[in-house]
């Protein structure tokens, strides 16, 4: 509980959320919190349960873990065996350090099985005013419930399974506003290119990001899922935004969301997170999301952003050397010349999937546009649900049949090609356009382009086999 | 853990700025459940050509690169995936510091658990240091953690920030887990303080 002179000043709920959570504060010491929800996956944890094996320890609280099988794991027919050695190792481990120490884990055939940052608010695992961690940077996925939401290292994922705690030091609050009305065509990930584009991958290190504003007030759950997920590629350690009568709607009666009398005491305690008037921020940005395109990334980083129908930036027009030389070295591993558009660019694969957008929103605006066209034969279109309850939903809605029918892939539920460790990859030099959230060197698969964009501009791409304005094709 | 102490050392210098972990170790590599062997995958992408071959025009394919227990690294250094496999790529590559003037947030954290120190410092220092290092490539640098100082190769000695809680942890070998069950009636309080969240194997 806050203690009174706390409570006396206005709160960010970045601030609240943190107080409620402070196991203990000693002077020159980082703070121990405690950790709501932590979220386990095959490739960060072997190591941690090494060392719990090794010292001795139990997991404290199993309770409040969950696990499941998704970076490593192949995306085709789950019947078949996975012929890679060492994920099959990895995965293996992951199902017996869960079962020696009491962890619940979706593994690779159960039927809730997916990504990690899909299943948890998918099952109600993820609540508003939790902390929530997991050893992978796009855990801030879950701050849209207007949690606290950290990825962390190894060594602190053993840490909590351990513990049940963190050591972290407070962070800096960070508000980004964004008000007004998205155009048509223009969406949730436009809207955090476009942040990142502007403030730099750099731009929120040390800092929890709150996203507030008309406009992502007027955002789904999913939608507000995809502007957190991206949080991390600003730098920052965190992004949340605070909840609403849409997330008590999509929480209500998911499989692990408080029941009956308990639910009505959780939201009445939820109401109290959102930031209280006349709080202050550490940093503040503003949005104007009605002057907003369709965004698409032409570089090696997130924060190479452009307007899809804009000209890719000019290295000489750079006056810091390195800034310069980082850009031509871009642009070089891109194999793209400065100052044209990439609109109209040839694209090998178009992958649609990811913690960002593999969700059935994401789906249904894909095949809303692909319906009754058909996939250029010069494109690889994958299509990967985040998670085998999405996969079975999209089905329930035809939307397989409709992604078959244009000539997709429609796989199993997977990081698949976001992270290219699971036999989803690009060939060297191929060109993507991608509706997940990294497009370093080789992110894709040794030697690949990518271009991060949104579900629409992708299933635009996929039917052109250029990179393409979705506005162009809407009606 | 391993306690640090003063060394002087060579300074392997990549002018890039935003060097994410993908880079540092792809993720192909990930797949691992050990810690250890993740050294001769340092860098593998620049590091090596198409059939595996040592790329020569690369730093650590080159004396200075492979001399050195120095990173110099341009802005942002360690950005983007939250792997662990980075600060143990490096160190088992024989590295014990990256200097940049600025750490992505939770790589710095990761290199404080795993003795490598991020030392940052200002851009005149870093543009100098990497001037330095074209003309001299076998410069040194010394690291003082202790007095929390590099000393550049013309003797002129810079202060680098630490969290005093790290530095400790790092001079005494001190184990941070250690440090946080020794806090366990804390943690029972906090518990018995508050209402179950969420139960995962309800
Ligand atoms: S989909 Fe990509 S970014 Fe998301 S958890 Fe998987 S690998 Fe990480």
């Amino acid at each position: 509980m806050a203690s009174p002179h706390i409570a006396a000043r206005p709160r960010t709920i970045i601030e609240k959320v943190w107080d409620n959570h402070i196991v203990s504060e000693r002077p020159g010491a980082p703070a121990l919190i405690y950790i709501d929800l932590h979220l386990v996956h095959e490739v960060t944890s072997p190591q941690a349960f090494a060392g719990l094996r090794e010292r001795g320890l139990k997991v404290r609280r199993p309770d409040l873990t969950i696990a499941t099988t998704d970076h490593s794991i192949p995306t085709h027919d789950r019947n078949l065996p996975i012929v890679d050695t060492i994920a099959a190792v990895q995965i293996e481990q992951l199902q017996k350090n869960c079962a020696d120490f009491g962890i619940p884990l979706f593994g690779p055939h159960s039927d809730k099985q997916g990504i990690v940052h899909v299943i948890g608010p998918e099952q109600g695992f993820t609540q508003p005013g939790m902390t929530v961690v997991c050893g992978d940077s796009h855990t801030a996925t879950h701050g849209a419930f207007g949690a606290l939401a950290f990825g962390i290292g190894t060594s602190q994922v053993e840490h909590v399974l351990a513990s049940g705690c963190l050591l972290q030091a407070r962070s800096q609050t960070y508000e980004v506003r964004v008000e007004g009305a998205l155009r048509p065509g223009v969406g949730a990930k436009d809207v955090i290119l476009n942040l990142i584009s502007r403030i730099g991958i750099g731009g929120g290190t040390g800092c929890v990001i709150e996203y507030s504003g008309s406009t992502i007030r007027s955002l789904s759950m999913e939608e507000r899922m995809t502007v957190c997920n991206m949080s991390i590629e600003g730098g920052a350690r965190a992004g949340l935004i605070a909840p609403d009568e849409t997330t008590y709607e999509y929480l209500a009666g998911r499989p692990y969301a408080p029941k009956g009398a308990e639910w009505d005491k959780a939201v009445s305690l939820w109401r109290q997170l959102p930031t209280d008037e006349g709080a202050a921020y550490d940093k503040q940005i503003f949005i104007d999301a009605a002057a907003l395109e369709p965004m698409i990334t032409f570089g090696t980083n997130p924060g190479m952003g452009i307007s899809v129908t804009a000209a890719v930036p000019d290295p000489d027009s750079l006056a810091d050397p390195l800034e310069r030389d980082s850009l031509s070295k871009a642009l070089r591993y891109m194999d793209l010349p400065a100052g044209k558009p990439l609109l109209g660019h040839a694209v090998n694969v178009v992958f649609i999937g990811s913690c960002t957008n593999s969700r059935i929103s994401d789906l249904r605006a894909a095949a809303a546009l692909l319906k009754g066209r058909k996939v250029s034969p010069n494109v690889r279109l994958m299509v990967v649900p985040g998670s085998q309850i999405v996969k079975r939903q999209a089905q329930e809605e035809g939307l397989d049949r409709i992604f078959k029918d244009a000539g997709a892939e429609w796989r199993e539920a997977g990081c698949s090609m976001c992270i290219a460790m699971n036999g989803d990859q690009l060939k060297p030099g191929e060109y993507s356009v991608s509706t997940s959230n990294r497009n370093f060197e080789g992110r894709q698969g040794k030697g690949g382009r990518t271009f991060l964009a949104s579900p629409l501009t992708a299933a635009a791409t996929a039917i052109t086999g250029v990179v393409t304005d979705v506005r162009t094709m809407m009606n | 853990m391993e306690k640090i102490t003063t060394f002087t050392s060579r300074v392997a210098p990549l002018p890039i700025d935003n060097i994410d972990t993908d880079q540092i170790i792809p993720a192909r590599f990930l797949k691992t459940t050990s810690k250890i062997g993740l050294g001769d995958q340092l860098f593998c992408d620049w590091r090596y050509d198409a059939n595996g071959n040592p790329n020569p025009d690369f730093l650590l394919n080159q004396p200075q690169g492979k001399a050195a227990q120095v990173l110099l690294a341009g802005d942002n250094f360690g950005c983007g995936s939250s792997r662990e496999h980075a600060p143990w790529a490096l160190t088992q590559y024989g590295f014990k510091a990256v200097i940049s003037t600025s750490f992505a947030d939770i790589f710095k954290g990761n290199s404080l658990k795993n003795a490598l120190l991020p030392i940052v410092v200002p851009h005149d220092v870093s543009a100098k240091l990497f001037a330095t290092l074209k003309a001299e490539p076998a410069a040194t640098v010394t690291i003082s953690l202790a007095d929390q100082t590099v000393t550049l190769p013309d003797g002129s000695k810079v202060e680098f920030p630490i969290d005093p809680f790290y530095k400790d942890c790092l001079l005494e070998g001190v184990d941070e887990l250690g440090y946080i069950l020794k806090q366990e009636p804390a943690i029972a309080a906090y518990e018995a303080s508050r209402p179950l969240t969420v139960n995962t194997l309800a």
